[in-house]
Parts: structure tokens; sequence; C-alpha cells
């Protein structure tokens, strides 16, 4: 894409850098299948206690350092400190795939998102949580794992494993469950890629996609879904509606943010496209939806949708920055592109331009709000008021387009009694 | 005792009450309504049944007062039923007319009506009308009857009504469990139209609105037949509990204060002026604000008629209503509310008569009964059509021209 005649014109859209790094034993996996996909221009690593068949950086870590009580992660990588910060020092964007739920993914990751994130990257975590069955300690684990790494990363992907159960049958073995899980990590992962990556009809910004994600700490869940023949924009869209990793759709409506990619052959029409983003539009009120779309030849008659829907509010960078000076500098960077060495904290926000009042409203923004009431919220009624339905209390509610008409119409429309 | 055979009883299991109209035809075939009984209802709520033991035993009282008063013996019914999950739809059925002929013939009319059922519901659901409205040949429409006519494509609307199975048939099983058969289940808000709209309203365009005390069930009649038709799960109890939470009362106050001093509009001279409620034992006596009490009101039942506004505005069906809106059920004894709808539609209300069936005054004159009388009217067109060669009918789903 770099000798394409375009990138000559526009000399301020150049290739940005996406590395791909697998941490611990899933996560090798997956960045190996991903290699064997090939994708172009994404750099791989993997940091494992094993190595592992990869062409690319390995970065092996002590298994003794994790197995000992009082060891901390950070003494068993203290020794690839400086390799890892040279690996990611002139990415864009660093892509973390963990499995969570281990010892080894689940404590190192967050650790190289933050090495990632301080090295001037946008961090974006691949993750994939633990089955219900696998017991409580790896959920627990797994939770804290992906805590922290949401409180480092710019963004966090997250693939419920138990959501998979919905999509295999009774006699897949358990070998061919966990490939399934890799293979959903890596279509995560590649959508991502294919996001920043295509050169499309419609792009993405990098800004835009950063500014989405950026300090959102969010926590988000995706689908991907294929479709080919004459109705795939309508059969896509029934597929990702239905894909039980967005929860039937559901997911789409508390979103507070949307990628979408849209990837076909050299058939792809612009009706096409609008159908498939009308559609998803309509599912995701609340969103602040970034759509791309690109052709790759060798797709032909297939057509490929990727959503990635955030939880939660969209990273507001210029609020939490104070000064949109940074945007300026990474302008001036991106014009020149021979200028890869930045200084490492530019993308770290500094904290002091918030005052005590502004960081407390940002956190309770971000806290109290629930996965679920996300919809319920944003209608104009007061927050957690509890409303009596009186003798409706226990019946079927009677919802008329997302008013609950059991309650009382004088509160809904707020009229004051006095 | 009159023969069981000619008589037809319309059965409906409402929030509020169950009422039971008794009808007979005379010998010149006109229908004549010669008893009516009612029960308060128990175990119903948004008209579902929720506690079928409950309902059951007031469905027997209803149905013992109509025998008494009718003096007769009631063997079976028309049962009404509404709830949240029954809708309403307008769809297209075409069919090629294949004979050598290209006569239309009465296979013909049935298999076009087929092809139009042929509709996409969920699993669960179940077609509960399917109303033949005009026939298209040939893209000539407004034909009422094509058998006989000349043309290559035969086309028709119908309007399919359909509900879940499961919730419809909770309501059979409370009348069958009474040892009574269930001649056909029909839609309220259908019985409600046939009951107070005269074939010249039909024509000209009329809009049914019946205040349940659960639903609120309407329909649109225009150019003689059937257009739109729908269930709002809102009614008087809605109202009565508003009051109940806004005024801090409880809800059998509630309904009395609703009954004695509700309005549904607030006028300029109401406010400030207090209600005295007489005290409770142990409680101080206590006053309440009418203008609260209408306001609350007001609101309520403006809502109601904006959402059935907004549905008919969305199906296109207001610029139809010439003839106007006519109310029934117990919502339209609210003092003022036709003033109240006048405004919201923008059309002339009021409230609905029965004037095309002969009978009963006491029962005729009450907007309660509306339904239960439209379920007679149902039954006896029904049984006409079947003395004059019956043609065809299905377990549920029933074709008829209603409006005729």
């Amino acid at each position: 894409m770099t000798t394409s005649p375009e990138t000559a014109v526009r000399p301020c859209r150049r290739q940005i850098v996406i590395k791909i790094i697998g941490v611990g034993g899933a996560g090798a996996t997956v960045v190996q299948q991903l290699q064997a996909r090939g994708l172009a221009n994404a750099a791989f690593a993997v940091m494992n206690t094993e190595p592992v068949e990869l062409s690319g950086e390995y970065f092996p870590v002590d298994a003794r350092h994790l197995r000992s009580a009082d060891a901390t992660a950070e003494s068993a990588m203290a020794e690839q400190l400086p390799r890892l910060q040279a690996w990611c020092v002139d990415a864009d964007v660093v892509f973390i795939v963990a499995g969570l739920g281990g010892k080894a993914g689940t404590t190192l990751s967050p650790l190289v998102a933050r090495y990632a994130k301080e090295s001037g990257a946008l961090t974006l975590a691949f993750v994939a949580q633990p089955f219900d069955c696998e017991g409580s300690r790896r959920q627990q684990q797994a939770r804290a794992g992906l805590n922290h790494l949401k409180a480092v990363a710019d963004g966090v992907v997250c693939l419920p494993n138990q959501k998979i159960l919905k999509l295999i049958d009774e006699n897949t073995s358990l070998l061919e469950t966990f490939k399934i899980s890799g293979a959903l990590l890596a279509d995560g992962v590649r959508g991502g890629w294919q996001l920043l990556s295509y050169r499309g009809l419609i792009e993405i910004h990098f800004d835009e996609f950063r500014d989405l994600l950026r300090d959102g700490h969010t926590e988000s869940l995706y689908a991907t879904a294929e479709a080919a023949g004459p109705n795939r924009s309508r059969e896509i869209v029934d597929k990702l509606l239905a894909h039980p990793l967005l929860d039937g759709g559901r997911a789409l409506a508390d979103a507070g943010g949307a990628l979408v990619s849209i990837v076909g052959g050299a058939g792809l029409t612009m009706a096409e496209i609008n159908r498939v983003m009308e559609q998803i539009n309509r599912q995701c009120e609340n969103a602040q939806v970034l759509m791309s779309a690109a052709i790759d030849e060798t797709f032909g008659d297939r057509l490929a949708v990727t959503v990635i829907a955030t939880l939660g509010e969209p990273g507001n960078r210029l609020e939490a920055n104070g000064a949109p000076s940074g945007e300026t500098d990474l302008q001036a960077a991106l014009l020149n592109p021979s200028d890869r060495m930045r200084p490492a904290s530019r993308f770290v926000p500094p904290p002091p331009a918030l005052s005590p009042e502004k960081m407390e409203e940002l956190a309770a923004r971000r806290g109290g709000r629930s996965r679920k009431g996300g919809v319920r919220m944003r209608q104009e009624q007061l927050p957690l008021e509890v409303i009596s339905k009186g003798r409706f209390d226990k019946s079927e509610p009677t919802i008329y387009k997302g008013e609950d008409l059991d309650q009382p119409t004088y509160i809904r429309r707020g009229m004051v009694l006095n | 005792m009159f023969d069981s055979s000619s008589l037809i009883v319309g059965l409906e299991i409402g929030t509020s009450k169950v009422c039971a109209v008794v009808g007979e035809m005379n010998a010149e075939n006109v229908l004549n309504i010669i008893g009516v009984g009612q029960a308060p209802a128990r175990g119903v709520r948004k008209s579902e049944i929720v506690d079928p033991q409950a309902a059951e035993e007031c469905v027997r009282n209803a149905i013992v007062e109509a025998e008494q008063m009718a003096d007769a013996e009631i063997r079976s019914v028309y049962l009404g039923v509404t709830g949240s999950h029954i809708r309403g739809f307008s769809n297209r059925g075409v069919h090629p007319v294949v004979s050598a002929d290209r006569e239309i013939s009465e296979e013909d009319v049935q298999d076009v009506i087929k092809n139009a059922k042929a509709v996409n519901l969920p699993a669960e659901n179940n077609i509960l009308h399917a109303v033949r409205q005009h026939f298209t040949v040939d893209g000539q429409a407004g034909i009422t009857n094509p058998v006989g006519m000349l043309g290559a494509r035969l086309e028709v609307d119908v309007h399919v009504v359909h509900g879940n199975v499961n919730r419809m048939q909770n309501a059979v099983r409370a009348v069958k469990g009474l040892q009574l058969e269930v001649d056909d289940v029909v839609f309220n808000g259908l019985a409600a139209a046939l009951a107070l709209l005269t074939n010249e309203q039909k024509e000209l365009g009329a809009l049914v609105i019946d205040l349940g005390g659960g639903t609120t069930n309407y329909a649109v009649y225009a150019n003689g037949i059937i257009k739109h038709t729908g269930v709002l799960a809102v009614g008087g109890d809605h109202v009565t509990n508003d009051l109940a939470i806004g005024l801090k009362l409880p809800l059998g106050r509630a309904e009395q204060l609703k009954l004695e001093h509700g309005a549904a509009v607030v006028e300029e001279c109401v406010k400030g002026q207090t209600v005295p409620l007489p005290s409770e034992t142990g409680l101080p006596a206590k006053s309440v604000n009418l203008e609260h009490l209408r306001r609350i009101m007001s609101l309520r039942l403006e809502e109601i008629f904006q959402l059935i506004g907004q549905d008919l505005e969305a199906a296109g069906m207001l610029n139809y209503l010439r003839s106007g809106i006519f109310l029934c059920g117990g919502g339209s004894r609210i003092p003022q509310v036709d003033r109240l709808a006048e405004r919201i539609f923008q059309l002339p209300v009021a409230p609905g008569k029965t004037n095309s069936i002969s009978g009963l005054k006491s029962a005729l004159d009450q907007p309660e009964f509306a339904t239960g009388i439209g379920l007679v009217k149902f039954g006896s067109l029904r049984q006409r059509r079947r003395a004059g060669g019956g043609l065809f009918r299905s377990a549920l789903g029933s074709i008829f021209k209603l409006g005729a």
C-alpha cells in the first residue's frame, strides 16, 4: 500500500504500523493462526514460557518466575523489558492477544499493555474469557486480569468463551471447541486489522478510530459474519444480529460506539453497504458508528462484516486531555513519516490537567453505568429513581417505543403535583 | 323455554367484568337481545386470564345471570378475546386465473384468499380472523364479488388479525371448563365495531375505540370494509392505578374517586378545589386536590388517544374517518372524554350507540355491553351465512365479509 499512488498524493495518510503480540499459550496459538492467514504489514510477536514456531519476535518468560508464590509479574518479564519497549516503539497500534484465566496471559498482558501504551501506541487487547465450567478461581483471575487490562489499555475486546457454547453443537470435541475459540479471537484481531489497514471505498481515519477508543478504557464485544449470494447484504445483517457474541443484537443497543468493517469482492455495491449500515445504525441508536468499506479481490462473491461494539461511553480524549495540542503533534508526525521517534509519553494524558471535581465526575460516569441499564438510562428519565407501577408491578410490562406505559403518565411526562 | 339452537350468546371476559349477552333470531330473521348477565371479574389482568379458577367462577356467575334473564339454557358462546399479543395487519394475495374461458370461479376466490392468508407469523401465533376486503381483477380495484367475472389475475386484500395461540386458549379453556361450547373466538375490537356502526358509517369510514378496563381496542372501517385493528394494553385500570400512586390512596379509593369525581379534561373552575374523603378508621380525614385528580386522568387518557392516533397515522387511516369516532367501553362514561378525543383527533367524536339491533333497552344503552352485543351480532352473521349454504370454515381462522 505504501507503493500506491494515492499515498504519494496524500502523504498525511501514511501507512500505520500494526503490531500484534500474543501473550501466554492461548495468545501464541492465535498469533500463529493469524500469521498463517497472512495479515499484510502486521508485525508479530509472542511472549510465552515456551518458544513457538513463528516468524517474529519471541520474548521468553521464565515459567519459574510465574510459578513462585512471591514473584510479581514484573520480575518475570524484567529481562524482556528493554526488548519489548524497543519492539513497541515505532508501532501506532499494538494488538495484544491473550487468554485470560491462566497464569501467563492474565498476569503479563496488562504489563505488556502498559508498556505498549507508554511507548505511544494505541493499545487494544483481544482477550478470551474462560468457560464458566473452568471454575471460579480461573473466573476470578480472569476478571482481575480484565480489570487490569481495562485500566491500562485503550480498549479491551472480549470473547466470553461461555457464549461459544451457543455456536457449537453437542458433539464438538474439547479440542475442536478451543480451536473455534482461537479462530474467533483471530477473527476479531483480523477485523480490527482490517478496519485500520484496508484501503477502501470508505475509510476509517486512524484519528477517528483512536478518538473512539482512546482513554475510554472500554470493554467491547465483536462479531464477524460472512455471506455470499444475491441476498448477501440482508443475510449478513441477520447473521450478525443473531450472533451469540453480540447477545443476539442486544449488545448493539447498549453500545456507546461501534466500528463496522465491510469487506467484499470487486462486486461490492454502494447499495449493499447502505443496506447493511442502515440496519446496523438502526440497531445501535445510541452509538457513535464508524464504518469502513473495502474491496478485496480474493473475496469474490463473499461479503464479510465485522462489528466491534464498545460498551459504555466512547473515549472523549479532548475533554480528558485539556488541550488539543496532542492532535497537532500527531498530525505533524503523520505528515512527516520519517520522523518515527516520538516522545514516549505523548499519548499518555497529563493527569494534573483535570480538576478534582472533573475527575470525580468522570469516574462516576465510568463506574455508574451498568451494561444493562445503558439504554434505559439514555431515556429522558431521572436516573436511579424507582417508579412504582402499583398493581402492574408483577404483570407483563407494556412497552411502547421504549416507554413503560404501566408507569403513570404524569410521572413520565414530568408533571409535578404540588 | 326457547329452542336453544336459535340462541346466540356473546361472552366477553373483561378485566373489570365478565359479561354474557343472549340474543335470538326471531321469525323475521332479525336479531333481538333478550338477556344480559354480568359479574365483576377476578383473576383477569390486562384482559388476559391470570387466575383461571377465579376467572372461571366469574364466567359461571355471568352465564347463570344471563340464563335467568333470558329464561334459556346456554350451551355455546361466541367468545371475545383481546390482549397485547393481538396484532392486525393487511395483506394482499394474488392468484392467476387459469381456466380456459378466464371466468373467475368460486375456487379461484378461495385460492386467492388462501394465498393472502399465507403470511409470515411467529411460530406460536395463529390467525384469528382473515377478513376479506376488496378484490382486484386485472388491476381493476374495488370489486366486492368477482365470481362470474372475466379476468386473468385476481388479487384480494385481507385484514389478518392474529395472536398468541396459548394466550387465546386460556380464555377458551376457562369457558370449556364450564361445559360450554365455543362457537368461535372473535377479536373484541371487531365485535365492538360490529355493534356500533351502521352500514352507512362503515361506508363513510369510522373509528371505534373500546376503552376497556385492561386494554383499549380499536378498529377502523372505511369503504364498507375493515381496514385496521389494534390493541393497546392500557385501560381504565391504569387510570385508577395512576390516581392511586399520584394521590397516595388505596386502589379501591382511587377507583371510587375516579367514578365520582373523574373527568377527562381539566377545567379552569376546578383549580384549587378539593374533594373531602370520608375518614377511615384510625386515619385522619383527608381531602384530595381535584385539579391533580383531573390532571392525572387527563394525561393518561390523552396518552391513550395519542398512541392510537400515532398508530392510525402510520397506517394512513386518519383521512378515512369521515363519519368520525365512536367510543364505547367503561371508559367512554368518563365525563368529557369525547371532548378530549375531539381535541386530539380533530374529528367528531360521539359515544357509540348500538342502534342497529333491537331488544332490551337497558342492555343496549350501556357502553360496556357493546362488545358483548357485537359478539352476538358476529354470531348472527355467521349463522345467517351458514343457513344460506355455508361455504367453508377452519378451526380458528374465519373468513367473513363482516362489512355486510
